[in-house]
């Protein structure tokens, strides 16, 4: 019930007649392009990023393991906008890597697409290593050490026995990962700006419209509802049966 | 374990109600009253003890959206006359608003100016990193306005959701402008530098305020609304670098 209350308060609101118009303006055609965009290269970069990640977080022990760990999940505790602060502070034009990145290359992060991107990782990469890590961690590795003794090599082992295994795991992974970045909104205004086109983003597209425009922001909500529900339900058949 | 979590928190809700027995008063402050407000605050709780006042700051637009939407904010104060008449139509206020300051909108750049920002002209140079308060909150409705007036088209780079966002923003280096209040250029004083912007394009931004209907403490709104129209409270605000209404 707690969860069906604010579905219903937003379909109640929800200008039906109007909602053909609504969908098709500009701003909701870009903001819709720029969430599927940026949350589907977030995921990639968190799963290049982030299955290594885990991987050595649950395979090798070394100092400082739990201190990378607790660094790794903090944007899981840590409110988004402080998230966002953050990566402006270290970096933006003078920040601490994105100063001498802008002097080198010229490159500017925040206000840019790249900058959505950077963000929604940054918030929802823990959701991968978290479930990866687990998987790893609670795979019984005489599988890896028979397909070892049998002559295959680390790759082959890794290709053939372990990601196989781990395979669910890494798709629930992936799309709480995917989930997550759809949503993100307080790193991305604080990190990357809001400019219709560039980085604003479903989200922010609602939280601008909630000041100015009701009808849309409710319609653009109503999107965010249905999109993420319908990921869920059909995954949920697929890769989520272990949540 | 659990059980000593659960009265954890049952203690910190109680305590988090009570307040230590002061009579709160919300009041919903536009962000660009940030400063002027704390001293408000500060000056008017000295003088009535027993009060605590507690500033909710947003862009107006947002506090707005908020007092429509049923916060039990007991005092209004808005960056522009048109947010206010939207509550005013909903029949929200307890008496009819009035205005107690007035603004202008001034460019606040980095220290040093390292783009060489000379005036509202240079917020069409699309090499630059530009910002403006987002259309719908008064300090992006007035610049929008100023560059319209100037004959600007300018190449923003993002629409920030309040002024003390773009301020920020402008402090960190990050934009090379960005347009806002005046009075947010003398609040961080050394923090940014400020482009004048000439008066015969400047439009002057005027602050309404008023009691909401629905506050259990009419009384204390009123007299929290007196004290900021009172000579004493214009003087608080002026020293910000408020206008006289």
């Amino acid at each position: 019930m707690f969860f069906l209350i604010p579905v219903i308060g937003l379909l109640g609101e929800v200008a039906w007649s109007e909602l053909p118009g609504i969908l098709s303006s500009p701003v909701v055609v870009d903001a819709l392009w720029l969430s599927l965009l940026s949350s589907i290269a977030a995921t990639i970069l968190a799963a290049a990023v982030g299955v290594p990640l885990a991987w050595l977080l649950a395979r090798v022990d070394f100092p400082g393991r739990s201190l990378l760990r607790g660094l790794v999940l903090l944007p899981l505790v840590l409110p988004p906008v402080v998230g966002g602060a953050a990566l402006l502070f270290a970096l933006g034009r003078r920040g601490v890597v994105g100063g001498p990145l802008h002097d080198l290359t010229g490159l500017v992060l925040p206000f840019s697409l790249w900058g959505v991107v950077i963000a929604a990782t940054f918030v929802s990469m823990p959701f991968l290593v978290i479930t990866v890590e687990g998987a790893l961690e609670g795979l019984d590795n005489r599988y890896e050490w028979a397909g070892a003794t049998l002559g295959a090599g680390r790759w082959t082992v890794l290709r053939r026995v372990t990601l196989p295994l781990i395979a669910p795991s890494l798709g629930a992974g992936l799309v709480l990962t995917w989930a997550r970045a759809l949503g993100e909104f307080g790193a991305t205004i604080t990190f990357a700006g809001n400019l219709q086109g560039r980085t604003q983003t479903l989200p922010l597209a609602v939280f601008v419209a909630l000041e100015s425009d009701r009808a849309t922001a409710v319609a653009l909500s109503l999107v965010m509802v249905l999109v993420s529900l319908a990921v869920l339900i059909v995954l949920r058949n697929r890769w989520l049966r272990s949540l | 374990m659990r059980r000593g979590i659960l009265s954890v928190v049952t203690v910190g809700l109680l305590v988090s109600c009570s307040a230590g027995g002061r009579t709160e008063l919300l009041v919903s402050a536009a962000a660009s009253l940030a400063d002027g407000f704390a001293g408000l605050e500060a000056a008017f709780e000295n003088e009535n003890p027993d009060v605590d006042v507690v500033l909710n700051l947003g862009g107006s637009a947002a506090l707005r959206e908020q007092i429509l939407a049923g916060a039990p904010a007991a005092v209004f104060a808005a960056a522009n006359e048109a947010i206010m008449r939207d509550v005013a139509s909903a029949g929200l206020l307890g008496e009819p608003a009035q205005v107690f300051a007035t603004n202008r909108l001034a460019i606040a750049v980095p220290p040093g100016n390292v783009a060489g920002i000379g005036g509202l002209d240079d917020f069409a140079r699309p090499e630059l990193l530009l910002g403006l308060c987002a259309s719908g909150v008064p300090c992006g409705d007035l610049a929008r306005a100023a560059l319209q007036q100037a004959g600007v088209v300018p190449a923003v780079d993002t629409n920030e959701p309040n002024v003390r966002a773009l301020l920020t923003k402008v402090e960190l280096g990050d934009l090379d402008a960005g347009i806002v209040y005046v009075t947010d250029v003398i609040a961080r004083a050394g923090l940014v530098d400020e482009i004048p912007i000439s008066d015969e394009v400047n439009p002057v931004a005027r602050y309404p305020i008023a009691v909401l209907a629905d506050s259990a403490e009419q009384d204390l709104a009123s007299d929290f609304v007196a004290f900021v129209l009172s000579p004493k409270g214009q003087t608080i605000l002026a020293e910000q670098g408020f206008g006289a209404p």
